[in-house]
């Protein structure tokens, strides 16, 4: 095999100009394809960061069949206080986890007492919540010391700018309870929240006790209960792991009480994930046709120069297998060449692009740096993707330098 | 001749003929090269095929060489019969025990000299590399070119490529050693030299050589001259001075 190994370098070498172009067009394929990823990767988390860390969590559960009416926010399928206790020791018991909040989320109206307007709104314990999701504070824009307490409401940044509203303004929240009683409350604006999502967000966050005051609760009710787990990774196994505990956890009627969903099922930006896989998918597709394309043109070229050559060979008695494998080596080389360099040529155009600390925006967040980073994993897939198709490339050629008859290309002029 | 005959004759004959011949197809065509042609060659000989071109010479060196198949009758090599090899089993046989020299030389050209020389030990038989260094070295010696090793086949002139094609052509010992138009490319000179390390050869290796060839040197150091027209053996003449037309 090192011998084969030999004559395919040294056959590379003998072509110089067209192996380097070669292995340059699949270099650069390389290149691409592993920026695109790395760069693309690193935007999709950092979405993924801000969707989870700073609104959603990395997962939620609900009362079965909230998720079906959330935008509704009903409040008669809220959790009970006896469920959410149930739910309560079942997380605590559970050691992924790092932090779970639960919220009351209801719908209601928005006064200035000049203008009225409606809302969202998120009762929650804030010291609770802000370790389920760390990045809360940074949305929150002109506040004093960005905590939360009681009397006090953070408010969409959208409705603070159209009512023109203020920190330190007073409003009043209205709103109607389950049994349909309407109530208010007089609250303090401490902070105006800028959207994870863009522009449209009427998210507003008020004190999980405020907001049992304005429901008139007696007994805590739970919407949601956002869970941050210490390892990201382990999103779906975690997920089917809770999933299968509390599908033993049975209501009255005999039904599962709970119903667990994954940030992706919460959020449209899951989407635009799945969309950037998908563009990383097409590109890995395109690689594969230029290595494909070249590898096999090179091949071809090479078969067709070397006839006299491999009548030479396969007359002195070298077996149509060694043949095969002679060329095949050739186009194996050729594309681990360009994998190589490609991949030492992405990881020091990432490097630049890292110390460049380009800046990019995200929804309301600006100044987000870019960080260009491709996991090992990644690197070894596109690495294997490109030596297979360079090797598949190589066959048709190989193939039939193997099954020439010596006589007829010992005779090629 | 039945197959028991042709199996007695090989055992004597290092390449027996019995009856050959081959067409060709071209287009609607069909063109005999050979017709018909029984010969005899004995280990250790020096014979040379002489002929007008398409009389037929590389046509019966191609089947002697098991690159190409009789259309007829019985070929022999080395007491194998030819026809019955498929294409792997050719290759082997050749590889075990045929030698080719050709017209233009044919080295493989990333490789050095010593590494022609070293290749179908390596990629054909597989002799293990103190062996190989051995008999490359006796060759490179026997050859005079034991200084050039490790020039590649494009740093050397015609004659010495020869040398090193005839070096690759002995080192896996062979029974047989195929040469088509050997001197044909070479200087006068330079041929005289290339023939005389062939008999050498010959007498130190007893290795069969056939040869066909228009150098009338060659077929004046040959023991057996057999001369070929339009496919078929018109003469036989021999060292001795026997003549057969």
């Amino acid at each position: 095999m090192a011998n084969l190994f030999k004559i395919a370098f040294r056959n590379l070498k003998r072509y110089r100009r067209r192996t380097l172009l070669t292995a340059s067009l699949i270099t650069l394929g390389v290149v691409f394809v592993l920026l695109f990823i790395s760069v693309s990767s690193s935007f999709k988390s950092m979405m993924i960061g801000q969707m989870t860390d700073a609104m959603l969590g990395h997962l939620q559960v609900h009362r079965k069949g909230y998720l079906a009416s959330i935008e509704n926010l009903p409040l008669n399928m809220n959790l009970k206080l006896s469920a959410y206790k149930k739910l309560e020791t079942i997380l605590n018991q559970q050691g992924e986890i790092e932090a779970y909040s639960p919220r009351i989320k209801f719908g209601g109206m928005f006064s200035t007492f000049v203008e009225t307007t409606n809302i969202r709104l998120n009762g929650v314990y804030p010291d609770r919540e802000l370790k389920t999701v760390p990045l809360l504070p940074s949305r929150v824009s002109n506040g004093g010391g960005k905590q939360l307490g009681k009397g006090e409401i953070w408010i969409p940044e959208l409705m603070a700018k159209s009512m023109k509203v203020n920190i330190g303004d007073t409003v009043v929240i209205i709103a109607t309870n389950k049994d349909g009683s309407v109530n208010g409350k007089q609250f303090k604006v401490t902070g105006v929240l800028e959207s994870v999502t863009g522009p449209g967000g009427r998210d507003g966050y008020i004190h999980i006790e405020d907001a049992m005051e304005v429901l008139r609760m007696e007994e805590m009710e739970v919407s949601e209960v956002a869970i941050r787990l210490k390892d990201f990774d382990l999103l779906q196994s975690f997920s089917e792991k809770l999933e299968g505990i509390l599908s033993g956890e049975l209501n009255k009627q005999g039904k599962p009480m709970f119903e667990v969903h994954t940030w992706e099922k919460l959020s449209p930006f899951y989407n635009i994930a799945r969309m950037i896989d998908l563009m990383s998918f097409f590109i890995k597709l395109m690689l594969i046709a230029i290595v494909l394309i070249s590898i096999m043109n090179v091949m071809i070229m090479a078969v067709y120069e070397r006839i006299r050559e491999i009548g030479t060979i396969a007359a002195i008695g070298t077996l149509p297998g060694k043949i095969l494998s002679l060329f095949i080596l050739e186009g194996f080389s050729l594309g681990l060449l360009g994998v190589i360099s490609g991949n030492i040529l992405a990881v020091i155009i990432m490097a630049i692009i890292n110390l460049a600390k380009i800046t990019f925006s995200f929804g309301r967040q600006t100044g987000l740096i870019l960080s260009a980073k491709v996991m090992p994993m990644d690197m070894l897939t596109i690495s294997l993707i490109v030596i297979l198709i360079s090797v598949i490339a190589s066959l048709q050629p190989a193939l039939k330098a193997s099954r020439m008859e010596p006589i007829k290309a010992l005779r090629h002029v | 001749m039945s197959l028991i005959v042709a199996e007695n004759v090989s055992k004597h004959y290092q390449v027996a003929a019995i009856k050959v011949s081959k067409d060709y197809q071209s287009g609607e065509i069909v063109v005999q090269a050979l017709k018909d042609v029984s010969f005899e060659i004995e280990p250790a000989s020096f014979v040379s095929f002489v002929g007008p071109s398409g009389s037929g010479k590389t046509t019966l060196l191609n089947l002697i060489g098991c690159l190409d198949k009789p259309t007829k009758g019985t070929l022999l090599i080395a007491g194998e019969d030819v026809q019955k090899m498929d294409r792997k089993q050719s290759a082997r046989f050749r590889g075990n025990n045929i030698g080719f020299i050709f017209q233009d030389f044919n080295l493989i050209p990333v490789l050095t000299v010593f590494e022609n020389i070293e290749y179908p030990m390596l990629m054909v038989q597989k002799v293990p590399e103190s062996e190989r260094k051995k008999r490359i070295m006796m060759l490179l010696e026997a050859v005079g070119m034991a200084d050039q090793r490790d020039k590649f086949p494009d740093q050397i002139s015609g004659g010495q490529k020869q040398r090193v094609a005839i070096a690759r052509a002995l080192v896996t010992n062979p029974k047989l050693v195929l040469a088509d138009e050997p001197t044909a490319n070479l200087d006068h000179k330079t041929a005289f030299v290339i023939l005389e390390i062939m008999k050498k050869m010959r007498n130190d290796l007893q290795t069969t050589f056939i040869f066909s060839t228009h150098d009338q040197k060659i077929v004046g150091e040959a023991e057996i001259v057999y001369t070929l027209e339009d496919g078929e053996i018109v003469g036989k003449q021999t060292k001795g001075g026997e003549n057969n037309g």
